[in-house]
């Protein structure tokens, strides 16, 4: 093989950069989200799967629920009520936002605009 | 057959005039007859519904509830620094911000004098004294409100109470509302209202926060939505709470003539904002 020196450095090289998101993230390895657990209560208005994938959705509706049809009937856990609200109904089990909401969204990229306007209890609130 | 190519020709140039004719003629038609029975409808309803069909034909269906207010001006007079509560209150309960520069005021509720609260109204040889007056201004819920009309995302609107209520979520900002609304009752967030000092302080809240009440982002418009978090809860709005037993504004349903309002309504003269309008305000005033 003529240049053989070359043609195996350029391949070294080749590979190193095809191959460089791989190893870039097994050295940088993002650590697996690890939610806070609700001391206060053992469980949610709705299944872990669902809030896990939807719980999106559950905001949404609650919110036009409650800012356009006016329904704002406490939902019923257990016998223990909950607003339909993030600030007055979520927040209440999951009180820090670092540790709930952002842990997930930070990993996932996501950059939901709810805290614009919403307050997360304590913190910014004083 | 014996058809001459000639006369061929002409029969069918002829019967191509004469469907297409027909044709768009029948659309025509249709079009008159759809028009005549929207007309006989909608002039029906407005007849039976307001005695008014003149008024632009925008007139909707009003709302057997309607929350509304009679604001008595002489006794916000006799308490002097009432109605500062009342804005205090309002302001406060849902984290208004205060910019501090009249170009970027957000306003709830808000004093203005008789002259530019009610400049339909004759200004010639007015009391003098009348101008003095402390005049409590706030969004007016109309019964036929402008600003839902011009909203494109349908973030303002009328709910069945009557109440025109702002969904903040879903405004853009577009502000063709405060274009529409005659009575300047909303206001844009030109700036972010969550805007922070170096220690951490907010600038505009200089009152403190209600952790209660959500602020808003910039771009978003806002006005008095009649309080509707604490109706929910049998609560009167805070501006109603802040007057006390001074009965200086009295709330409630307009369309019930056994409320409280509605005997109000019956026993005073009252003055609306602009009632030429055609909007149907659900504010009204005692002089």
């Amino acid at each position: 093989m003529y240049d053989k020196g070359k043609v195996l450095t350029g391949l070294a090289i080749f590979v190193a950069i095809v191959t460089f998101p791989v190893w870039y993230d097994l050295v940088h390895a993002q650590h697996v989200p690890k939610l806070e657990k609700p001391t206060l209560s053992k469980k949610c208005v709705a299944d872990i799967a669902y809030m896990r994938t939807s719980h999106m959705v559950l905001l949404d509706n609650w919110r036009n629920e409650v800012v356009r049809e006016e329904k704002r009937k406490l939902i019923d856990v257990e016998g223990k009520p909950y607003a339909k609200s993030l600030q007055m109904g979520c927040m209440k089990c999951h009180p820090d936002r670092k540790k709930f909401c952002d842990e997930c969204h930070t990993y996932a990229s996501v950059d939901p605009f709810c805290w614009d306007c919403h307050f997360q209890p304590k913190k910014e609130a004083n | 057959m014996d058809v001459k190519r000639r006369n061929f020709l002409k029969i069918a140039g002829l019967s191509a005039v004469a469907g297409l004719g027909a044709s768009s003629a029948f659309t025509q038609l249709l079009k008159g007859n759809a028009l005549a029975s929207e007309e006989g409808a909608g002039g029906g309803e407005t007849a039976a519904g307001h005695g008014a069909p003149e008024q632009g034909g925008h007139q909707e269906a009003e709302t057997a509830f309607q929350y509304g207010m009679v604001i008595d001006i002489p006794k916000f007079a006799a308490n002097k620094g009432l109605a500062e509560k009342c804005i205090n209150a309002c302001h406060y309960e849902h984290n208004v911000p205060d910019y501090g520069n009249p170009k970027d005021e957000i306003k709830w509720i808000w004093v203005d004098d008789y002259e530019h609260s009610f400049p339909d109204a004759s200004q010639y040889k007015r009391n003098a004294g009348l101008n003095d007056l402390p005049v409590l201004l706030t969004c007016n819920h109309c019964a036929n409100p402008p600003c839902v009309r011009a909203c494109p995302t349908q973030a303002t609107f009328k709910n069945d109470k009557g109440v025109v209520i702002m969904d903040f979520h879903r405004c853009i900002g577009c502000r063709f509302c405060m274009a529409a609304c005659p009575y300047g009752a909303r206001s844009f967030n030109w700036r972010n209202p969550r805007e922070q000092y170096a220690n951490g302080n907010y600038k505009f809240f200089k009152h403190g926060l209600n952790p209660n009440y959500p602020t808003r982002m910039r771009g978003v418009v806002e006005k008095c939505n009649f309080c509707p978090e604490r109706l929910a809860v049998g609560k009167p709005p805070a501006c109603v709470e802040a007057t006390g037993d001074t009965k200086a504004m009295v709330f409630g349903n307009i369309n019930d003539p056994n409320s409280e309002i509605a005997k109000v309504l019956n026993a005073n003269f009252t003055i609306q904002r602009n009632s030429a309008a055609g909007t149907k305000p659900s504010v009204f005033y005692i002089i």
